[in-house]
């Protein structure tokens, strides 16, 4: 019964299991991005969210600097409330739009911001004036079939 | 006729009664174990010593077969992926499949095949050879000394197996994908680093490997300690630890692949 | 019995064991005093082996009661049965040496889970048990490395490790050559002297047991048959026990295993 021999083959397994674990983490996945539970947070209100989920990224520029915190409705004005947590490293202006965009064509939805000119940067719990809603499938078709409706009649006079 | 179809009955009734009595007498060995696992828990040589001979000496047979299923998956993802003009994501399938399914299922089923076939069978020898009832003669307890530190050292020597696996098939993936098909490099790790999320892909993909480690283990030891003792019997226990892990691997994947990620979409 | 020997050490009374509804001791009453070697025979399937059970508190009868050294075994509860387990020591019938230790530490087993002696120690009382036995050179082979009768001199060594007050042992001559079968009989009879135990022997080997044992008890049909001291057994005409003792082919247990007329399994239909 050597225990020397067994504790020194077990080291080594843990070591390595270790580092695959920590290669997992670092070059697999992205343990160096957004961390949840830091930064600030800030609350933008929409008529529409779309398919926007939670812990969706909200960017700027193309670049993510949060993640969408929690999505709720307002029981009075039946707007969607969504907070975003924001990293700490950005500020934005007072200003500042939010729309609810598309990666891709038909991708997953996020938050993108557009900062304005305002010299007043949004603090934690503030809320964003400006924002777009998502656009619905549905109500652009909607919208089209009836633009080209409203066309034709005209055409047949 | 009606004989038969009684006879039918019969035996399936005594089928699903045997079946049973056994989960019973299972569900009371694992409370009877859990109770032993305060005490074993301190003895670390022993679980040391078991760590080796399960997990350790399974090194080799997991890392090969990371890299392997790695690399095919590599190949087979390109080919499909290319059709749609997405080659650059093949890092992306690649280390989901892994992380997620492959690496904790594929880790639990060689396991169960190479080192817990093992632990059954050196079980179900000392129960046969009549050590386990000599131990019990002399006052001590053979669930803390010879059961409980196989188990734990299931337990613990999982998670570590099947992160190896993950690593080893992304890297595998890496060669054939980098390097014998030429996906841009820094396509191939930057789509993963995006698309990969640290909690929720690889914290869960552990979490499945420990549960995997806690079913295989204790099924191992369980079939071992109730091993008849002949060589039949042995021989039998052995095949059946390998049978039900494997089974018990796939129906707990498709549950805790169900609870973990159907959130998302 | 002389003075020296004193209470009850082992007491079965009107004693009840069946086995998955197979009745196997159908009244078993024993005493066996402290300091005495009593050796259990009958044939196989009698309860011998079932007896050791019951007394080392493996098996619990159905009905009646088993007392060792004053505790009433069936009644203990898993704490107080270990503890009364480090007085007991048993020899299994083919050793049950632990394959995977040496046999230095297969007999360093029992000193170093229930006591904290220093390991400088231990080594001491595992050579001085070794030297008992005769195989103080062997300590470092494993135990396929031994033959059948060492490796039932380290189990016996193994066994007596605590010096316990009560010895078991399941059939420790079968299956060894005589001159095994003279050691391990010689051992049984000065450890007991020496360390004051109380020996119950099960076994099929007449001549060695007729040799060292105090008495002799014959189980038949689940019950005690008979208990004799050795000189009797040699003497008696009691069909049951002269088959036994002679070697007898057949007698009160039949050669042929019951089943249906020869000739008309033969020739008929």
């Amino acid at each position: 019964m050597n225990r020397s021999k067994f504790d020194f083959a077990v080291g080594i397994f843990v070591a390595i299991g270790l580092l695959a674990i920590v290669f997992m983490a670092l070059k697999v996945g992205n343990l160096a991005g957004f961390d949840s539970g830091s930064g600030y947070v800030l609350e933008a209100r929409f008529d529409n969210i779309g398919g926007l989920k939670i812990r969706a990224p909200v960017k700027s520029a193309g670049v993510v600097v949060g993640r969408v915190d929690s999505i709720g409705l307002d029981s009075e004005t039946y707007e969607a409330v969504v907070k975003l947590r924001i990293s700490a490293n950005y500020r934005f202006s007072k200003d500042t739009i939010a729309a609810i965009l598309t990666s891709g064509l038909l991708g997953e939805q996020y938050v993108g911001l557009e900062s304005g000119g305002d010299p007043v940067y949004l603090a934690n719990g503030d809320r964003l004036g400006k924002t777009q809603s998502a656009m619905v499938l549905e109500k652009l078709i909607s919208q089209f079939l009836f633009s080209k409706a409203a066309e034709t009649p005209a055409k047949t006079k | 006729m009606i004989s038969y179809l009684t006879q039918f009955i019969e035996m399936l009734g005594r089928f699903v009664t045997s079946r049973i009595d056994r989960l019973g007498l299972a569900a009371r060995f694992a409370g009877l174990l859990l109770l032993a696992l305060g005490v074993s828990i301190r003895r670390t040589t022993l679980i040391i010593r078991e760590v080796y001979f399960s997990g350790v000496r399974s090194l080799s047979i997991i890392t090969v077969s990371g890299l392997f299923v790695g690399m095919v998956l590599a190949v087979q993802g390109y080919e499909v992926l290319q059709r749609y003009g997405s080659a650059e994501s093949l890092g992306v399938i690649v280390a989901l499949s892994l992380v997620r399914e492959l690496g904790p299922v594929v880790t639990a089923l060689l396991f169960a095949g190479r080192a817990s076939s093992a632990v059954t069978a050196e079980i179900a020898l000392m129960r046969a050879t009549e050590q386990l009832a000599a131990m019990d003669m002399m006052a001590v307890d053979p669930l803390s000394r010879v059961v409980a530190p196989r188990f734990l050292a299931a337990v613990f020597s999982m998670p570590f197996l099947a992160a190896i696996f993950s690593a080893a098939g992304v890297i595998g993936a890496w060669i054939i994908g980098v390097h014998l098909i030429g996906i841009d490099d820094g396509a191939f790790w930057s789509q993963m680093q995006a698309n990969v999320d640290v909690r929720i892909d690889v914290l869960n993909g552990l979490l499945k490997s420990i549960v995997f480690g806690t079913a295989v283990g204790l099924i191992s030891v369980f079939e071992g300690y109730f091993a008849a003792p002949t060589a039949e019997g042995i021989a039998s226990a052995t095949t059946r630890t390998v049978v039900i892990s494997s089974l018990s691997v796939l129906l707990l994947d498709l549950v805790l692949t169900v609870m973990m990620f159907r959130g998302l979409s | 019995m002389t003075l020296l020997h004193g209470s009850e050490m082992i007491a079965l009374k009107d004693v009840h064991f069946s086995y998955a509804d197979r009745p196997i001791l159908k009244g078993i009453d024993l005493s066996i005093k402290k300091g005495e070697i009593v050796a259990i025979m009958g044939g196989s399937g009698s309860g011998k082996t079932t007896l050791l059970g019951l007394i080392s508190g493996r098996l619990k009868p159905q009905s009646g009661s088993v007392f060792v050294d004053g505790l009433d075994v069936p009644g203990l509860n898993k704490a107080n049965l270990y503890g009364l387990r480090r007085r007991i020591g048993m020899l299994f019938q083919f050793g049950a040496l632990f394959t995977d230790l040496s046999v230095f530490d297969n007999i360093a087993f029992p000193y170093r889970e229930q006591t904290s002696l220093p390991e400088a120690l231990i080594r001491t009382l595992v050579l001085m048990k070794l030297e008992a036995v005769g195989l103080r050179g062997a300590r470092d082979l494993k135990p396929a490395e031994l033959s059948g009768g060492m490796a039932r001199r380290v189990a016996l060594a193994r066994a007596v490790a605590l010096d316990p007050s009560v010895m078991l042992y399941d059939e420790p001559f079968t299956g060894l050559d005589p001159i095994s079968v003279g050691i391990i009989g010689r051992l049984i009879k000065r450890l007991n002297r020496a360390l004051g135990m109380t020996s119950v022997i099960v076994t099929h080997d007449i001549n060695e047991s007729l040799r060292l044992v105090d008495r002799v008890i014959v189980l038949s049909e689940g019950k005690i048959h008979r208990d004799m001291v050795p000189d009797d057994v040699r003497t008696t005409q009691d069909p049951f026990i002269r088959q036994f003792a002679d070697g007898l082919p057949d007698g009160p247990v039949p050669f042929h295993y019951p089943g249906a007329d020869y000739v008309s399994e033969l020739f008929g239909a």
